[in-house]
């Protein structure tokens, strides 16, 4: 049996309503609202830290050394060369004997890292496989698609023993269907006709996997307890479940208006919606939609009970906050160009040839522990910095990133220069042992408390346009749920 | 066996620029500025020098690196000349450079220069941080600012000490007042008027809870001094200032990362003063030092330097500050020339700007500021931030 053995999701803290857009750019195209919140990343994340977030959910008590293989699907790679997956293995503290691949330029690259992950199993190539699926797409200012897409991101460890979900069947089709398209020299992407993308594309290939999944199976809607596919317009949605004979209670719900269209990440965040309702011997559908459509489905095991702690789907759904501007929006998208002033431009360098040798201390978080007093500390020391130990390299890596922590101080800071001031940051006692000073963020200081508990969360720490170096690090943030 | 620096070497000529936003000031005209005053003072020549110390912080703006900039300014004739740099406290390890050298014996008489042109900069506060971390800890440390890193001082101190929010700000507002009094009759002093405890609490926040008035300014200038060996000294004037103690600490890094330090105090400046202490010959300091220069860049860093100075108890400097134990007509006089808060902070310069007070007063010459007797200075000057840095504790007296 091979299939899923854990899940994650991330969804980030905030949410733009859409009235918010509307309010903004409605004038230019009145016709342009749609109903709902699409959930937005802060101005500190991106494809890379959602996904790193979602596979921190998905390997809550996971041992990270048996995992040997990392698929990221995305269309919005911050890196066109220097490996994605690589950098989400590194921050995951997975070990480098491992196969690691980038999964991208469409919306069904996310089914097809899963249905990849599952071939590698299947044939033994591979023992554990996660996959990292996230998006988060820019339309154009004023546009459909900008009403649309939301940000998002969701994981899943395929492998062939304690097994929740296994992976029952497959069936893809592949069209060059050019309905949303971007090339190397867009920032944004562009789309033709919605009713011709309706009828001839959304409103057929994603019935055409479907359709060719039951019958190679042999099997019917009745036998399926979810069936879960992306929602680009509502009505059509529910249309193509009904065309096909699921009742409108088979259908999982679609969060289109409570998150948004995530992408890649899309048919994966509602599967591990579906998984975390399902029961055991459910059988679940679900399908991707971009360029054609790949379908598969799931049988629920036994061991889905061991999966309930996972924050997944509804605890990121239930925890979240208006960002309450659209400025606010493009100036986190770097859509607007804001004045940042001169403090805002001075980028320190980027000593890539540093980055490679502390590229654990910096991109997994990991310090060290004392062999001799047994204590933990951040960065990794080669002197003890027990004052009453001092021992000099008798130290073993040792991993902060999945530690809570308390606030130990903390201040917001107006003269540094921040898009979303004050500039939030603080010294974080770990749980266990270990200090260090954090940025923090998602967060307001009003709310801020010493003591209170804090959470580690990878994010994008700087943007070096003059150096095409988009810089990573963990910030403190309160527990998110 | 060690004998410690106490009464080996005199400070024989101080020169001090006016601080402030000097626009139409280079640093090397500075630097001129404040020789000039200190070689006059001395009543030496240029040729008299032995030896040369230049204190500048920052390489991205002013004189730029090495000691080139200082030989070459004063055209100093091929004798040997050192930049030092400490953060903060560059201006007092310019001292200790030409202090030791002439109690060595090495040399007669050696220059302490310390210059820092910081509105060059183009944008307030000082240059971004993250260039000065180095290669490795810019990645790993957070956007934070000087006001910020200290901010979080107070942020721990008034939880730690049970202060709320309006007694902590009020604690901080009065040793702002303090220093403004001094620094208003201060011709030198780049920020000259009084303010009120209400201004000051009300201004508006830099890093919460450190407001507008709550942070020095940053600031042009430049100061020197000429050092002797003792016994030379009263060849040269009649009311030499004997250097008593030179101390620095540098922190070991266990407060980054061991959960020991509270970030209420700055343990450096617990270690330099207790061994300047010793150094001197001081066995009770509230009641030995006469005056103090301390490193005031923000009023919680002044706050915490009254108890980590052993002077008041820990935890309760702000009964002293409310008291007016550190007023102009306090017990112990603290920013007699209105601190850094007033006087001002063009870094390297600042640790010679405060012995410069500590030299006038104890000759007599601190005019409407002056103190009444003063016998023991203690000059204070902290390089870094709370959890990371370098304290320099200096005392002078007669």
């Amino acid at each position: 049996m091979v299939g899923i053995t854990s899940y994650g999701a991330y969804i980030p803290l905030y949410r733009l309503n859409r009235t918010t857009i509307y309010l903004s750019l409605g004038w230019l195209n009145p016709a342009s609202l749609l109903p709902g919140e699409k959930a937005v990343a802060n101005y500190d994340e991106d494809s890379l830290t959602m996904a790193v977030a979602s596979g921190m959910d998905c390997l809550t008590g996971a041992d990270r050394e048996k995992i040997d293989g990392l698929f990221f699907a995305t269309t919005t790679a911050p890196y066109k060369e220097r490996q994605n997956a690589g950098i989400i293995a590194t921050a995951l503290d997975l070990g480098p004997s491992i196969r690691t691949s980038d999964f991208t330029t469409s919306m069904k690259a996310g089914t097809g890292a899963l249905v990849s992950a599952y071939d590698a199993v299947t044939s033994g190539s591979a023992k554990n496989v996660l996959v990292c699926a996230s998006d988060c797409r820019l339309g154009k200012p004023g546009g459909f698609q900008e009403e649309i897409y939301g940000d998002g991101a969701a994981a899943f460890l395929l492998g062939n023993s304690g097994v929740i979900a296994s992976i029952e069947g497959t069936y893809s089709v592949s069209y060059d269907f050019v309905d949303t398209w971007r090339a190397e020299e867009d920032k944004y992407n562009r789309a033709w006709e919605d009713r011709w993308i309706r009828d001839e594309g959304y409103g057929r290939f994603i019935s055409e996997a479907i359709s060719g999944l039951l019958e190679k199976y042999n099997l019917t809607p009745k036998d399926f307890a979810k069936v879960a596919y992306p929602c680009l317009y509502i009505r059509a949605h529910a249309d193509i479940g009904k065309r096909l004979g699921f009742e409108p209670g088979q259908i999982q719900d679609h969060l289109f208006t409570s998150m948004g269209h995530t992408g890649t990440a899309y048919p994966l965040m509602m599967l591990a919606a579906a998984l975390e309702d399902a029961k055991p011997g459910d059988k679940i559908l679900v399908a991707s939609y971009g360029n054609g459509s790949d379908a598969l489905f799931l049988e629920v095991t036994k061991e889905i009970k061991k999966a309930r702690d996972r924050r997944g789907m509804r605890k990121h759904l239930e925890s979240k906050k208006d960002l309450g501007s659209y400025e606010k929006y493009v100036t986190f998208r770097e859509i607007l160009d804001i004045d940042t002033g001169g403090r805002g431009e001075e980028i320190a360098g980027t000593q890539l040839s540093t980055l490679w040798r502390d590229r654990k201390t910096v991109l997994a978080l990991c310090g060290s522990k004392c062999r001799r007093c047994g204590t933990p500390q951040y960065p990794f020391q080669q002197v003890c910095g027990n004052p009453k130990c001092g021992a000099i390299n008798e130290m073993d890596s040792y991993r902060f990133s999945d530690r809570r922590g308390t606030l130990f101080t903390y201040t917001g800071d107006i003269l540094a220069f921040s898009p979303s001031p004050p500039a939030i940051y603080g010294t974080v006692d770990f749980e266990g042992g270990g200090r260090w000073m954090f940025d923090l963020n998602d967060c307001e200081l009003d709310a801020l408390q010493v003591g209170m508990p804090v959470e580690m969360s990878f994010r994008r720490k700087y943007h070096d346009r003059a150096h095409g170096i988009h810089g990573y690090y963990w910030k403190a943030t309160p527990l998110r749920a | 066996m060690a004998e410690g620096i106490k009464d080996k070497v005199a400070i024989i000529g101080m020169g001090c620029t006016k601080f402030g936003e000097l626009w139409d000031k280079s640093p090397e005209s500075l630097i001129i500025e404040a020789f000039t005053e200190a070689i006059e003072d001395a009543g030496i020549d240029k040729k008299d020098i032995g030896a040369a110390w230049s204190g500048t912080c920052y390489d991205e703006v002013s004189v730029g690196k090495s000691a080139i900039p200082l030989a070459v300014t004063l055209k100093l004739p091929f004798i040997p000349a050192t930049r030092v740099e400490n953060f903060c406290a560059t201006g007092s390890e310019a001292l200790r450079g030409a202090c030791y050298a002439v109690a060595s014996g090495a040399y007669d008489i050696c220059l302490a220069v310390g210059v820092e042109k910081l509105k060059d900069i183009g944008y307030g506060g000082l240059p971004q941080n993250e260039v000065q971390w180095g290669t490795r800890l810019r990645f790993i440390m957070p956007n934070l600012t000087p006001p910020g890193a200290f901010a979080m001082m107070g942020t721990r101190y008034f939880a730690q000490y049970g202060l709320s929010r309006e007694e902590g700000k009020h604690a901080l507002a009065r040793i702002t007042v303090k220093s403004h009094h001094n620094g208003a009759m201060n011709p030198k002093a780049h920020l000259r008027r009084e303010v009120t405890i209400d201004e000051v609490m009300n201004a508006p926040i830099v890093a919460w809870p450190l407001g507008l008035f709550d942070c020095c300014g940053v600031s042009d200038g430049a100061a020197a001094a000429i050092v002797t060996r003792a016994e030379l000294a009263k060849q040269f004037r009649p009311d030499p200032v004997y250097v008593k103690a030179l101390q620095i600490a540098a922190s070991s890094g266990e407060e980054m990362v061991y959960t020991d330090w509270d970030y209420a105090h700055v343990e450096s400046t617990v270690k330099a003063s207790q061994r300047a202490y010793r150094e001197a010959g001081v066995k009770n300091p509230r009641k030995e030092i006469s005056m103090m220069e301390v490193h005031d860049c923000f009023s919680i860093t002044e706050l915490t330097i009254y108890e980590d100075l052993g002077i008041s108890p820990r935890g309760r400097a702000k009964e002293d500050v409310e008291a007016g134990f550190f007023d102009l007509d306090g017990k112990i006089p603290c920013q007699p020339d209105g601190g850094l808060k007033c006087f001002g902070h063009p870094i390297g310069a600042s640790g010679l700007r405060m012995m410069y007070e500590m030299y006038k007063q104890l000759q007599g010459k601190a005019g409407p500021r002056q103190i009444k007797s003063p016998k023991l200075g203690l000059t204070h000057n902290m390089g870094g931030i709370p959890p990371v840095n370098v304290v320099s504790v200096c005392m002078v007296g007669l």
